[in-house]
């Protein structure tokens, strides 16, 4: 199992390696496109802003790569955020992988933004993805920004209103918290993506 | 419904994890990642390292064991001390820290909280705050409380930092008051609440806590988003599984480990 680990300046990278590894995973750090076509799991970790995930990806040359990628790919936080097909953060087009728009949270009397904590998740439907985390199990979440819990949505959180917190559409996934740090949690939810056949 | 942290704080120094009373006097309290994982198993929501010799020296952060921490942790961790520029702040991330806590260089130099949430998004940017109340009845910032030695009062209001760290970009704060610290007789709800109707972000209550009540006048009358505590949870005065299931028979929403 080739697991490919794309490296566009996304800060929690070496969170997500670790956390691979403690599944008994090594991944490849990779930031050209033949590396990520050659693997058989394709991760897009985020800790940023849109903008400048988005801004490194075409750098790398890597928008077409992800565009048309054929192994299962998983975005974390903002890395699911660029799955759709624009953010509001900084009036950012994204991947388009995803139907949707990314937008802001809404702070209201007693939901602060940024939305930083462990959230409970709802499930909307089932997925082999989410196989074991159950209605109200805690999953860590830090950020400003969310794609509404539209067609694809698998499991919805509430912070003020209700987003997406796990994504999925074919071989395309997304985790707005983050497995990395989300305890049991997390690391089923990295576990189910690795071993899930395609 | 986002529930409440309880966070563990791990002040560090050469190495081990050190507490003091009232910032002074440190004791050894054990090795970093033992007791990490420790608070990690009792059910601790996040853990937060200050790495307290930094800023006084001028120094920053080892990244050896935090690259060991983070290898370990599968719950977030915040690290502070000696964090300066946006080059250092992402050394800290990319060894595995979730968020970054700025102190005494955000006083020195505001703009570092704008530089930083631009590069990292404001999420990632926590700015701690030690505050003392002063003679004339207003709450102050101080700067440099790693060392007792070191420390400097400055002429800045508390309530004045927090709204321009927010405008400026920190996506957290910890407010440290530094009159209740290490005494265990419970946090500043007055000062906690005052700041509290001003803050947008979240906020973590930091300094005086001892006893379950503490914690459940932080959240129920100060309305925090955490409660941050070392000494009354180094020592074994209060295990964060019955703390939280305290809460929990409180009504207040904590998460189950």
């Amino acid at each position: 199992m080739r697991v490919a680990l794309v490296d566009a300046g996304g800060a929690n990278l070496g969170s997500v390696r670790q956390a691979l590894h403690r599944l008994g995973v090594e991944p490849q750090l990779a930031n050209d496109a033949d590396s990520i076509r050659a693997a058989d799991r394709v991760i897009l970790p985020g800790v940023s802003t849109a903008a400048e995930v988005m801004r490194r990806l075409r750098e790398l040359d890597l928008v077409n790569t992800l565009r048309s990628l054929q192994a299962p790919l998983l975005g974390i936080c903002v890395g699911m955020q660029l799955l759709f097909e624009h953010s509001e953060e900084a009036d950012t087009p994204c991947l388009g992988l995803l139907p949707g728009r990314v937008q802001r949270l809404s702070p209201a009397p007693g939901v602060r933004v940024p939305h930083m904590g462990w959230n409970r998740l709802r499930p909307l439907r089932g997925s082999a993805l989410t196989r074991g985390i159950d209605d109200g199990d805690f999953a860590y979440f830090v950020h400003s920004y969310a794609a509404p819990a539209g067609e694809h949505c698998v499991l919805a959180c509430d912070h003020g209103s209700r987003f997406s917190a796990v994504v999925e559409r074919g071989n395309v996934a997304g985790a707005q918290f983050h497995p990395e740090r989300s305890a049991r949690v997390g690391a089923r939810l990295l576990r189910n993506f690795i071993e899930a056949t395609p | 419904m986002l529930s409440r942290r309880i966070i563990p704080c791990l002040d560090v120094r050469e190495g081990r994890v050190v507490k003091g009373v009232r910032f002074r006097d440190h004791v050894d309290m054990g090795g970093i990642a033992e007791l990490a994982l420790r608070y990690r198993d009792e059910g601790a929501d996040e853990l937060v390292f200050y790495d307290i010799g930094a800023s006084p020296q001028a120094r920053s952060v080892d990244y050896r064991w935090l690259q060991q921490v983070s290898a370990l942790l599968d719950i977030p961790f915040c690290v502070a001390g000696g964090i300066r520029d946006v080059a250092t702040a992402r050394a800290v991330l990319h060894a595995g820290a979730d968020k970054i806590s700025i102190n005494t260089p955000a006083l020195e130099r505001p703009a570092l909280v704008t530089e930083l949430a631009d590069a990292f998004g404001v999420q990632c940017v926590v700015v701690g705050i030690d505050s003392i109340r002063e003679a004339d009845g207003q709450w102050r910032v101080r700067s440099h409380t790693g060392d007792p030695d070191s420390t400097r009062a400055l002429p800045l209001r508390t309530l004045d930092w927090v709204a321009q760290t927010q405008r400026l970009g920190a996506g957290e704060i910890v407010l440290n008051c530094m009159d209740s610290d290490g005494v265990r007789r419970g946090y500043d709800i007055e000062q906690l609440a005052a700041v509290r109707a001003i803050c947008e972000v979240p906020l973590i209550a930091s300094g005086g806590a001892g006893a379950v009540e503490h914690f459940v006048d932080a959240f129920e009358r100060a309305d925090v988003d955490g409660a941050l505590a070392a000494s009354v949870f180094h020592s074994g005065a209060l295990a964060i599984g019955g703390l939280k299931a305290s809460l929990r028979a409180r009504g207040i929403e904590v998460r189950d480990a």
